[in-house]
């Protein structure tokens, strides 16, 4: 049972989570602010908060120079492409994981997930020759494989742990219902798994979209995605910090929005079931 | 209801999935051991025959792979013991009745969405420049003098800014962990006559054991191969050259495969360790 | 029509033999309930008559028809889960409704019997909400209207109560029982809890290890058990079993007397004992009295009497009511 807290301590609570939580907040927060200054006020000391004139003018120019939909396409093709194409691979074999269960399946399970630990740079040279000589480098096809391939022992374990908990008994009552095991999958299973399918791959397009090792050394111009395209501000255009933000707060926004829908699943996806 | 027939409907499907990833595991390990084996400098004639553990004996004497392992350990040291900390004080304090939890919690996890580049960059330019960024900015307020964060302690700065990525991942784990304990044996500990600091050293932190322990695994081995973070701040100078970063410079700034190779195996090795930890306890919850 | 026969059917998991060959017949329109401890291989039984288990050997006819390798859905049977096993993306109606669906019935037939059903079971008020919406005796009440809809040659029941608190427990055993009597139709119903097995049975099959102990009703269970297993399983508080000179001297190996069939007296009887714990229930009080030389006995009086915590007492069994086993445990006539 929840015990009643006194309204005094409830609200020091309140007042210290708030601070820290708008402190761990706070460079995303000044990110978003700075990108609808002027480049001047940008570097304003003391800093200007909200007592500015608020402009759009940086986001016009992002886009102008450096062609910025292009890359957020990019983004959109290899995240969405990599954690589609897993999916489909991954449901097969996650279903008949959980539903045909054997005895070599753990071991698989876990070989699957071992994959997930290789570190990238251990082949970085292998898979760079391959994407050499096979023209896939600088293309959105070799990157949509790569970061299928990095993914897909998550997608597996996320979509396996959603299967399992769908109970026997009810595909046991479908098939005293009458129900074929075509129209098992279609009404009963199918409904039941679809909350799962969604959620992991929601958290696998974050993860592909936010993924910084394949993708800035697999790409060049023509299919950089945006951390690729962010990299380029290094220097020196990273100088100009209205323009900087305004390019970060487009690449992060749609994720920061899709992550918040996933927050429970995070937990789930990343830590292989090992807490719950 | 485990027939024959199911069996082998189950293997095939299964097939395409275990086909690929075998193939991503083997393939690309077995090109980078059999390079670490051999003289291979692309840009100068390629592949020059074998070479034995010359790569290995090069990449370990080598003047830059100690100080590269040092790096490697303060890097990932200093981030764990940030985050693990910090996110055991977090989760503690989120787990708290206060209002807003939700909005609050949004804020807190907000960080690890951010793509790596955007972080690193947002970071280094808009906080720890030394003439325009805010730190330097707060400094100056204070009459200090601005600090440049970057060159002076290059590597500390690259783990404030690794940590404030990860903190949000260890401290919604352990916050899911404390909201799986029994609230009734606290309730029992208290009777017990266990104070505020002993109910949280002998029933709280007991029961954390096991998340920290994920948290710490999980967050080696995706440190290790920290990468886009030195990519775009330092570019591997001043003391931040991790293993991953040297055998990246290795191999494709300078084209030294086989030296690389002998790294990248190193690599492997060291993050297998930590996973094999990691799948143990894995493992065992999926008995459960 | 609803008559069930198993001839010589096992089941074995691997190199486990949870049933050992048994037969049992199973009358149209009879309550039979299936009891025993937990792993007593009960619920095994039921899924093997269910066809949601492929027999080792032997034979199950249904209606003198044999059903041995006919598919679950083909049997004309319906099943209640001891989890209810409701699909939580339907609606309650769209739950009872999906086995009629399975069946390709017409769409108005379907009404009428969902309607017909959701008014027996008092669930008319909650047709279009989802189960995760409705409390456990309702959802109980959900998956029961799934099984009627289909009219089935028989119910069958896996300890369907035991996820409900026990005032719940108590009135769905009484609906069940009702539901009963007004379709007439064969139920088979699977509990651990003798109480169950007790007021609901036509007919009782007693299991342990895979094996029938006894078949019978629940009074020829409870006046003539077959064996000391029965005899100790059945009946609340449980049977006292007495061993050794005291049971010899009824000429038997092991005697076996239940609390109701002792006589209390605080001056004269044939053993001496001292309470120790007395439970007042008010309709009736629990003793527990330690003789010397013998394990505590449970003796059952009706309402109240005036003994307490450490008073010496007098004990006799009723010879008329007493149960000879010999070494075996087995009954003696």
């Amino acid at each position: 049972m929840a015990r009643r807290v006194s309204t005094r301590r409830k609200a020091i609570t309140t007042l210290a989570a708030w601070s820290v939580g708008f402190l761990i907040f706070f460079p995303i927060l000044w990110t978003v602010l700075t990108s609808f200054k002027t480049e001047a006020q940008a570097i304003a000391d003391p800093p200007l908060f909200l007592g500015f004139d608020w402009t759009l003018e940086n986001y016009a120019v992002v886009q102008e120079r450096s062609d910025y939909l292009r890359f957020l396409w990019n983004s959109v093709i290899i995240a969405g492409g990599s954690t589609l194409l897993g999916t489909m691979v991954a449901i097969p074999a996650a279903w008949a994981m959980a539903f045909v269960p054997g005895k070599k399946t753990k071991d698989i399970l876990l070989w699957m997930l071992s994959t997930k630990m290789l570190p990238a740079v251990g082949v970085l040279y292998p898979i760079y020759l391959i994407f050499i000589q096979l023209g896939l480098l600088d293309s959105r096809i070799g990157l949509v494989v790569v970061l299928m391939l990095c993914n897909l022992p998550i997608i597996v374990w996320m979509l396996y742990t959603y299967f399992k908990e769908i109970p026997g008994e009810i595909l046991e009552a479908a098939r005293m219902d009458g129900a074929t095991l075509r129209e098992e999958i279609l009404y009963v299973l199918t409904p039941m798994a679809v909350p799962g399918i969604a959620s992991t791959i929601l958290l696998n397009i974050i993860l592909a979209w936010n993924e910084a090792f394949w993708t800035l050394n697999l790409t060049a111009a023509k299919a950089a995605p945006l951390t690729a395209f962010i990299a380029s501000y290094s220097s020196p255009e990273g100088l100009f910090y209205a323009k900087l933000s305004a390019a970060s707060t487009l690449a992060i926004a749609p994720i920061l929005i899709l992550g918040w829908f996933s927050q429970k699943q995070l937990v789930r996806g990343l830590t292989f079931g090992a807490v719950k | 209801m485990a027939t024959q027939h199911s069996r082998a409907a189950a293997r095939l499907m299964m097939a395409p999935a275990v086909v690929l990833l075998l193939g991503w595991m083997l393939v690309p390990l077995i090109m980078t051991l059999t390079f670490s084996f051999k003289k291979y400098l692309p840009l100068k004639g390629g592949d020059l025959g074998w070479v034995g553990f010359e790569n290995y004996i090069r990449f370990f004497t080598a003047s830059a792979f100690w100080p590269s392992v040092l790096s490697t350990l303060i890097l990932v040291g200093g981030v764990l013991a940030i985050t693990v900390v910090l996110g055991v004080l977090l989760a503690l304090l989120l787990d708290q009745p206060f209002w807003g939890q939700g909005i609050v919690r949004i804020l807190v996890i907000a960080p690890f969405f951010v793509m790596p580049t955007v972080s690193a960059l947002v970071w280094k330019n808009m906080f720890m420049d030394p003439v325009n960024g805010l730190f330097a900015h707060l400094f100056k307020a204070f009459g200090a003098q601005p600090y440049d964060w970057l060159s002076q302690s290059p590597l500390l700065s690259i783990i404030v800014i690794v940590a404030w990525q990860w903190l949000p991942f260890a401290t919604l784990i352990l916050l899911t962990a404390i909201q799986s304990l029994d609230s009734e044996q606290l309730e029992a500990a208290e009777m017990d006559g266990a104070p505020v600091l002993a109910r949280f050293g002998y029933i709280v932190l007991p029961h954390l054991a096991r998340a920290i322990t994920v948290v710490i695994l999980i967050q080696t081995i995706f440190l290790l191969s920290i990468f886009a973070e030195i990519f775009v701040t330092t570019q591997g100078s001043f003391g931040t050259k991790t293993l991953t970063y040297l055998i990246y410079q290795r191999v494709l700034e300078s084209q030294n495969v086989g030296l690389g190779s002998a790294g990248g195996i190193f690599a492997v090795i060291l993050a297998n360790i930590v996973a094999i930890f990691l799948m143990r306890i894995v493992g065992k919850n999926l008995d459960a | 029509m609803g008559q069930i026969t198993l001839n010589q059917v096992t089941k074995s998991f691997g190199d486990v033999e949870v049933i050992p060959p048994l037969d049992l017949q199973i009358n149209d329109g009879e309550f039979v309930v299936f009891v025993g401890p937990s792993g007593c291989g009960k619920s095994t039984l039921l899924r093997l008559i269910a066809g949601l288990e492929d027999v080792s050997s032997g034979e199950i006819a249904i209606d003198g028809t044999d059903a041995t390798h006919v598919q679950p859905a083909r049997r004309g049977l319906a099943m209640v889960f001891q989890s209810y096993a409701l699909y939580p993306h339907m609606s309650v109606r769209k739950n009872i409704a999906f086995p009629l669906k399975m069946a390709k019935m017409d769409k108005a037939e379907q009404d009428r019997r969902v309607a017909n059903a959701a008014k027996v079971l008092n669930l008319t008020d909650y047709l279009d909400r989802r189960p995760g919406q409705l409390s456990g005796g309702q959802r109980q009440r959900v998956a029961i209207g799934r099984a009627i809809v289909r009219e089935p040659a028989a119910f069958l029941f896996d300890e369907p109560l035991s996820n409900l608190d026990a005032a719940l427990r108590v009135n769905m055993r009484l609906e069940i029982s009702e539901l009963h009597q007004t379709l007439k139709t064969t139920m088979i119903y699977v509990t651990h809890d003798q109480v169950e097995a007790m007021t609901m049975a036509d007919k009782i099959v007693v299991l342990q290890a895979g094996r029938i102990e006894q078949v019978g009703s629940p009074l020829e269970l409870y006046n003539a058990p077959r064996n000391k297993f029965v005899a100790g399983f059945i009946g609340s508080p449980k049977m006292n079993f007495i061993d050794g000179a005291d049971a010899a001297q009824f000429g038997a190996h092991t005697i076996g007397i239940r609390p109701e069939h002792i006589t209390l007296s605080t001056t004269e009887g044939l053993w001496q004992g001292r309470v120790g714990v007395a439970e007042h229930l008010g309709s009736d009080t629990f003793l527990y009295v330690h003789v010397n030389g013998l394990d505590p006995l449970t003796v059952r009086v009706s309402g109240e009497v005036g003994v307490r915590h450490g008073d010496t007492v007098f004990l006799s069994p009723d010879p008329a009511k007493l149960h000879r086993f010999d070494a075996q445990g087995l009954r003696q006539s």
